[in-house]
This record gives C-alpha cells, sequence and structure tokens, in this order.
C-alpha cells in the first residue's frame, strides 16, 4: 500500500538523533516491551494477517508519533483482543478477569534461547525456477500499486536499474487487501542497483547509487 | 539498563498506575512520543518519571503473567540476551577478523552468512548476509526505507535513529546530507553505495580500518569498531582518534 512507511525520499522528516549510545534498550520498559513481544510467542488463529502490514494500516498520525516498542505493543494489543484472549475489561482493571481465556505459553525460560536462535529462512531451496534475469542486466521496476502489503517501495517505481545479484528463490511477501499473504509464489529476488540520478535527477551525485531487493513479479525487461 | 529508577512500589500503588496506564492502550495517540518525552526528561536532568506507556507495558505484562500467558523470567531472559549477548560486538569481532586475516575477508564478501557463522554468529534476522566494503573509492550506507530491517545476528537491535523517519526518508535520496549529520564528509570522488534492505538480505558494512593500528591485536582492533561504522554511517577511528 502507498502508506506513510514507504517514506523514502520524502522530506520534512527533521534531523537525525544521531548520538545514541550502543545500549539495546534506553529506557527499562522499551526493554520489558520487546521481552513481552517475544515471550508470548504464536497463540491466535493459525492464519494469521502480515506483521509488517499491521504496522502499515495503523493511521499515518499515529504511525509517526508512536515509539518503535509502543507500535509493537499496540499491535499486540489489538491481536490479544481479536483473538478474544484479553478483553477491554482486563485491560481497564489492570487485572485479569476469573474465567478468562488464556493460553498455555509455548516460550518458556527453558526454550527462549533456542527460540532467539533459530533461522526463520523465507528462501526455499527446495524449489528450483529458471531466474527471467541475470547478473547485469537492465530491467524497470514496474508500475504497481497494489492496496496490501508490498516490499516495492514507490521510490523505484517506473525506474530504470540493473541486476547485480540473485539470491534464489524466497516466498513472495505481498498480501491482498486484508494483509493476507497471496498463494504461494515463489520466485527470485534480486538485488537491482538504481543510479542517484535515475532516482532524483541530474542534482544527484553521478556516482551514486541506490540498491534494493525485488522480487521477480516487481520486475520487467528495459 | 534502565534509566528509570524501578523501586518496589506496592501493589495498591502498582494496580492503580497499572490501571490507569491499561486505559491508555487503546486511547489516541499522545502528541510526544514516550521516548522524546524520556529524552526531554533526561535533558533537563529530571528524575525520570515513567512515561504513560512504560506503565501500559507493565500493565500488559502484569495482566499476562497473572493469566500465566508469559512467564516474567522469559521476558528477563530475552533482556539478558539482547544486552549481553546478541549486539554490536559480535559484529565488531568479524569486522576486525577481517582486517587481518585476508582469507576470512575474502569468505566474508563472497558468502557473508557462512564466514559469519565461523564465529558463532546466526539465526533471527542474520538467515541471508551480505557484508559490503568502504574503501578510498567507495562508502557504503544501510537503511530500511520500509520498516526497520536490521542484521540482529551481528548488530543487535536497532538504534532508535535507524528506525525513524528522519533516516528512513532520507538515506536514499540525500545518502550525502545524511552523512554529514553523523559527522562524515565524503568528496564528491567517492562513490556513496546505498543498500535497501527490502526483503530478506541484511547487510553489514566492512568499515576501512584506520591508519597506526598495525600493531594492534584483533581484539584491540574490535575495540575500535563501531555499531554506527557497521551500518556505515561513521568512519572507525584509530586509538588516538585518528580517522581511517
Amino acid at each position: 500500500m502507498n502508506g506513510i512507511h514507504d517514506m523514502g525520499g520524502m522530506h520534512g522528516m527533521g534531523p537525525i538523533e544521531v548520538r545514541e549510545d550502543e545500549r539495546p534498550f534506553h529506557a527499562e520498559w522499551e526493554g520489558r516491551a520487546w521481552g513481552l513481544l517475544r515471550a508470548v510467542g504464536p497463540f491466535g488463529p493459525t492464519r494469521r494477517r502480515n506483521f509488517r502490514y499491521e504496522h502499515e494500516v495503523l493511521p499515518p498520525a499515529q504511525y509517526l508519533q508512536m515509539q518503535y516498542y509502543e507500535r509493537f505493543i499496540k499491535l499486540l494489543v489489538d491481536r490479544l483482543m481479536a483473538a478474544k484472549l484479553l478483553t477491554q475489561a482486563e485491560l481497564d482493571s489492570g487485572r485479569a478477569d476469573p474465567g478468562s481465556a488464556t493460553f498455555t505459553p509455548r516460550v518458556t525460560p527453558a526454550n527462549i534461547a533456542e527460540q532467539l536462535a533459530r533461522r526463520r529462512s523465507l528462501r526455499r531451496d527446495d524449489v528450483r525456477i529458471r531466474p527471467r534475469y541475470r547478473v547485469g542486466q537492465h530491467v524497470r521496476a514496474r508500475n504497481l500499486n497494489p492496496v496490501g502489503h508490498t516490499r516495492l517501495p514507490r521510490y523505484v517505481r517506473g525506474h530504470r536499474g540493473t541486476i547485480v545479484a540473485d539470491h534464489g528463490v524466497f516466498d513472495f511477501q505481498d498480501t491482498d487487501a486484508e494483509g493476507y499473504t497471496l498463494p504461494d509464489r515463489p520466485q527470485h529476488v534480486y538485488t537491482v542497483g538504481f543510479t542517484a540520478r535515475e532516482l532524483w535527477g541530474d542534482a544527484a551525485n553521478a556516482r551514486d547509487t541506490v540498491h534494493a531487493e525485488l522480487w521477480e513479479d516487481y520486475l520487467e525487461r528495459a | 539498563m534502565a534509566n528509570a529508577p524501578d523501586k518496589p512500589v506496592g501493589r495498591r500503588k502498582f494496580l492503580s498506575n497499572a490501571a490507569a496506564g491499561a486505559a491508555g492502550l487503546v486511547a489516541t495517540p499522545q502528541i510526544a512520543s514516550a521516548a522524546q518525552a524520556d529524552r526531554q526528561a533526561q535533558d533537563q536532568g529530571h528524575q525520570i518519571v515513567p512515561s504513560d506507556v512504560a506503565l501500559r507495558v507493565k500493565a500488559l505484562e502484569s495482566i499476562l503473567v497473572e493469566k500465566g500467558m508469559i512467564d516474567p523470567a522469559t521476558i528477563d531472559a530475552v533482556i539478558e540476551t539482547y544486552e549481553s549477548k546478541i549486539g554490536p560486538r559480535n559484529g565488531a569481532r568479524v569486522v576486525a577478523r577481517a582486517w587481518v586475516d585476508p582469507a576470512y575477508r575474502k569468505r566474508l564478501l563472497t558468502d557473508g552468512t557462512a564466514a559469519i557463522a565461523e564465529l558463532g554468529y546466526g539465526g533471527s534476522q542474520g538467515e541471508h548476509m551480505v557484508v559490503v566494503e568502504n574503501t578510498p573509492a567507495v562508502h557504503n550506507l544501510v537503511v530500511c526505507t520500509l520498516c526497520s530491517c536490521y542484521p540482529w545476528p551481528v548488530l543487535g537491535l536497532p538504534p532508535t535513529w535507524y528506525k525513524s523517519a528522519p533516516y528512513r526518508s532520507r538515506a536514499v535520496i540525500d545518502p550525502r546530507g545524511v552523512l554529514r549529520e553523523f559527522g562524515v564528509t565524503l568528496a564528491d570522488e567517492v562513490q556513496v553505495r546505498v543498500w535497501d534492505s527490502t526483503a530478506e538480505i541484511r547487510y553489514l558494512v566492512l568499515p576501512e580500518r584506520p591508519a597506526g593500528t598495525e600493531g594492534l591485536t584483533e581484539e584491540q582492533l574490535a575495540a575500535l569498531v563501531t555499531r554506527d561504522a557497521m551500518v556505515g554511517v561513521a568512519r572507525v577511528s584509530g586509538p588516538r582518534g585518528g580517522a581511517a
């Protein structure tokens, strides 16, 4: 979707806060929030909406105002409520309702280390598909404007680039308008290099390049 | 690790906080983010007052623990992991090894995932690693314009600025301006290569080894390498502060 999250190339977002030490959390609640997210583990229906899409459909003002971990917590609460594992009454009182729905956590102190270390690759080494493009070939990012989740950023659409690398076959991540992943469509993912001038015009440095990783469906011959 | 003092509070007090916080969980967004409020409080030298979002998180944890849906010890273990095991010191060891071992450097640039695994790092958000090398002629910069994709096994969780709108919006259109903001000025002749992590590849920048470090051990070199240098927004300074 053409949402506020797709912000590559936008102006007016202000200065970058460049001074930040290397601690992962800068307030206790950030660590508790992140730990909570990882500790809850899977719950609810097995067919889940794309988590990134759930961020993307937040109202733009809210998306921009919320702190990163705050956004995750809000979405976790929404999911728990949708799964009827948390009620408004519980949130209002700060206490569990006797007899309210619950589940036994699958993530425990005993297996959390293994959970955090687990690889979750979307690469489909089991699928053999001939790549449509080869390294060095010119391609154009298609002018697509899907309403669901997509990994084709607006700033590359319609622009001509060069295949820099072929990373093999990966599951396609685009979703339908409700945020559910589209039917199985594994395909090659390429790194495509664009010149800064192709993307931003003649004011850009003639040497500079911008690379994006793009699924084959996003590309056409150029 | 926390800025906020975490004094034990009485149950009654906690629950009233929890309730107030919980009610806010579904409320409309505040004007300023909690992080901003925390920073303002820090800047003014005040003791940090727990922000609204902190109370909401505490309330949620309290409810889920009471319902048996999470074990607080699991949360403690997650925090401990990201504070002491998964962070930019891992990436710094990878970089230092590449600086002292040309064969390793070659493997790292050819197959980042495998070479990083040689040092014992891998897993979630590091499944498909590509390492890009800074040279006198090329400077690399990593961003995720769409969200916050970042190579956790080698760099840990991303800093706030990496996830923020100012960095995500400008890194692709004005990388040289972004770099200047971080204190790095590049000559026009140096090529800037920006890598937008739009799919499943995660990037690590191999910074230039600073001059005057010939006598240092691998461990001493690793201590010089910063998170920011491995994202591409800083250079690595030598032991006496001399840049590469």
